[in-house]
């Protein structure tokens, strides 16, 4: 491992260095995963070089440590400090470890900003979430009710009954529940993401509520047990099974027609917005402070709250039309 | 001693109440399809508890069971994405499950390390074992082959291969107990380990037995689990170890070992396991069903504890009345 590391921050040194010399004027942003060879930050690099390649004058650094920690993280950045890079855009492998090593690079000028997994605020300019609790609370009542154009009845399959982001979800989902006349959430349920657990209330919830049209399913455990337990029990068409997935793990289940459509961020166009925003700071075409409005180009503009924190967009929904191209990324 | 020829209808009697009251708040529960499908939810607890029974039989405890399953699931998982034939499948989890549970004996008869501590880490350690074989990443249902997952679900003279699987488990499993050596050898141990020493019984040896055989056990369930749910992860029945435990007590096989019978842990699995698949149907809240599990555990043990002292020597003597 220790070899590797070193062979690749070589081959990384090495890159940046022909490319410094080949142009002065070039941005060059660095784009770094929580580890190499995760098909989420691969997919994300493929996002990052798409952005690149449209503003033209950017250079794409694609780092990462070799496994997720935060030391192998601060080595990276260590290297990209002393390749003066413009731009450092990071997926953290900590909240807090990564800050003085990151101020360090602020202090030289280079424009730091966290994307996916964020830095506390003093480590960084900003921070971009995939998506927000309000966005991600109407996205998955939506994918129900974008199935059901007469309404029907639907149930919640939910995580933990202490899962803080699940709870906090299926509050944001009730607010906008208005908002779909004719979705009728006749309960909430909670399958603890264990597998067994989850399959047996989804069981129990078929039984009790025969009319049922839709199961959402917030939670990656949760939806894979439910959509198993309706092809299972013989409903598939008749009961939907949605909420939050990963494609890799919800191909099968949008095959066989128990998921119509899911939802999660799309990596790609998260590499693709972080390098966006880093770009449009780096060049001082925009500022990071609060209430401030920043150009994801594609995907239209973040906004930043108190904390210089902003949300990318809705979650992306996956179907049958692309689950083959996603399944294979992450 | 009445009381205690009992035990198992005691135990009966409140399966039967526990189905009345859940009756009264959905009716459609007790139909026999429900029914059937309630014992097939419960099979893999019911496998899992006969391994623990005879663990436990012996005066230790095997808290590695549920990792033991979910680290021979994945084998099997992973054997299947590598076109491995199911019935080399199956052999190999059994395999598999058998020596890991074997190492367990081995620690607990050789090294004489107390079993609770033995079964802690090599819980730990089987658990990590899949983190290394996958890297944690899933195996997903695309990933199966339709084989793998249909084999537990085929329907056979109307209960699926998985029940059946439990139920011809569960009477092989009675006839070793009850008419053969070891079986008499884990209740000897158990009851009395001096004395099974002096009648030429191997204390260690018998408890490496029962831990090659519950081993062997989950290993199979591990492979079921997997193919019923079509996922493998790295926490795959987390915690379900303690529900085979819960089950065990419950069913009134003696904690301290040497008491208990094969009817016992069965109907110890299936409360449990009713309890598990009603709590969803009869509208109660979610908040309040951990609450209830786990009064009917207490309830379970209580009733335990009044007649444990008397329960090893009664059923050592019928044993003796067998000869």
């Amino acid at each position: 491992m220790g070899i590797l590391t070193k062979i690749m921050t070589t081959a990384a040194v090495a890159t940046a260095l022909i490319a410094t010399s080949a142009s002065a004027e070039t941005k060059r942003i660095a784009i770094v995963a929580k580890a190499l060879g995760i098909g989420f930050f691969e997919a994300a690099a493929k996002g990052a070089n798409e952005a690149a390649a449209e503003l033209g004058d950017v250079e794409i650094i694609y780092t990462g440590p070799t496994d997720t920690t935060a030391e192998g993280q601060i080595e990276v950045i260590n290297s990209l400090i002393a390749q003066r890079v413009d731009a450092i855009a990071v997926s953290a492998n900590d909240t807090d470890a990564l800050v003085p090593t990151l101020k360090r690079a602020m202090d030289r000028g280079i424009t730091v900003i966290s994307w996916d997994s964020g830095v506390a605020p003093e480590g960084r300019q900003m921070h971009l979430n995939p998506s927000s609790n309000p966005l991600i609370g109407n996205t998955i009542i939506k994918l129900a009710a974008d199935h059901l154009p007469e309404g029907g009845d639907v149930a919640v399959l939910s995580a933990t009954t202490t899962s803080t982001n699940q709870n906090i979800w299926i509050e944001e989902m009730t607010k906008v529940l208005p908002d779909y006349p004719g979705i009728n959430v006749v309960a909430t349920v909670y399958g603890d993401d264990l597998a067994d657990k989850s399959y047996r209330e989804t069981q129990g919830l078929l039984q009790t509520y025969p009319d049922l049209k839709a199961i959402i399913a917030p939670t990656s455990v949760g939806i894979v047990a439910a959509a198993q337990a309706v092809t299972d029990a013989g409903k598939v068409g008749e009961v939907n099974v949605t909420g939050l997935g990963l494609p890799s793990e919800m191909a099968g289940h949008v095959k066989s027609g128990a998921s119509q459509s899911f939802a999660i961020w799309n990596p790609i166009d998260l590499g693709y917005a972080a390098t966006y925003i880093a770009y449009e700071l780096a060049s001082d075409k925009a500022e990071a402070a609060p209430g401030a409005e920043i150009s994801m180009g594609r995907i239209g503009t973040v906004t930043l709250d108190d904390n210089n924190e902003g949300a990318m967009s809705d979650p992306f929904t996956y179907d049958a039309s692309n689950i083959d191209e996603f399944s294979s990324i992450f | 001693m009445s009381l205690l020829k009992s035990r198992e209808t005691v135990l009966g009697l409140a399966i039967l109440l526990l189905l009345a009251l859940i009756y009264s708040r959905f009716p459609g529960f007790v139909r026999p399809a429900s029914l059937a499908r309630v014992l097939t939810d419960t099979s893999p607890l019911i496998i899992l508890a006969l391994g623990q029974m005879a663990v436990i039989l012996t005066k230790c405890i095997d808290l590695s069971m549920a990792a033991n399953l979910a680290l021979c699931g994945m084998v099997a998982g992973l054997m299947n994405m590598a076109g491995v034939p199911l019935p080399l499948i199956l052999l190999a989890v059994i395999a598999l499950g058998a020596a890991l549970g074997a190492f367990n004996g081995i620690l607990v008869w050789k090294l004489n390390i107390p079993s609770i501590v033995v079964t802690l880490g090599t819980m730990t350690i089987y658990r990590g074992i899949i983190f290394l074989l996958t890297d944690g990443r899933w195996i997903n249902a695309h990933q199966m082959s339709a084989g793998f997952k249909a084999f537990p679900r085929t329907v056979y003279l109307g209960l699926p291969v998985m029940t059946w699987i439990m139920i011809v488990i569960v009477a092989g499993f009675a006839v070793l107990i009850y008419r053969t050596p070891l079986g008499r050898a884990f209740f000897a141990v158990g009851g009395n380990p001096h004395a099974a020493v002096y009648t030429g019984i191997s204390v260690g040896r018998t408890q490496f037995w029962a831990f090659t055989l519950a081993g062997a056990l989950a290993g199979l369930t591990g492979y079921l689990w997997v193919a019923r749910y079509s996922v493998a992860y790295v926490d795959i029945a987390a915690g379900f170890e303690l529900d085979v435990v819960a089950a065990c007590v419950i069913g009134g096989i003696a904690i301290a070992g040497g008491a208990g019978s094969v009817a016992g842990a069965v109907m110890g699995a299936l409360f449990l396991g009713i309890v598990k698949n009603a709590l969803p149907v009869v509208g109660i809240s979610p908040f309040w069903q951990m609450a209830i599990s786990g009064t009917a555990i207490l309830v379970a043990i209580a009733f335990n504890a009044r007649g444990q002292g008397q329960q090893g020597r009664i059923i050592l003597k019928k044993a003796e009345q067998r000869e």
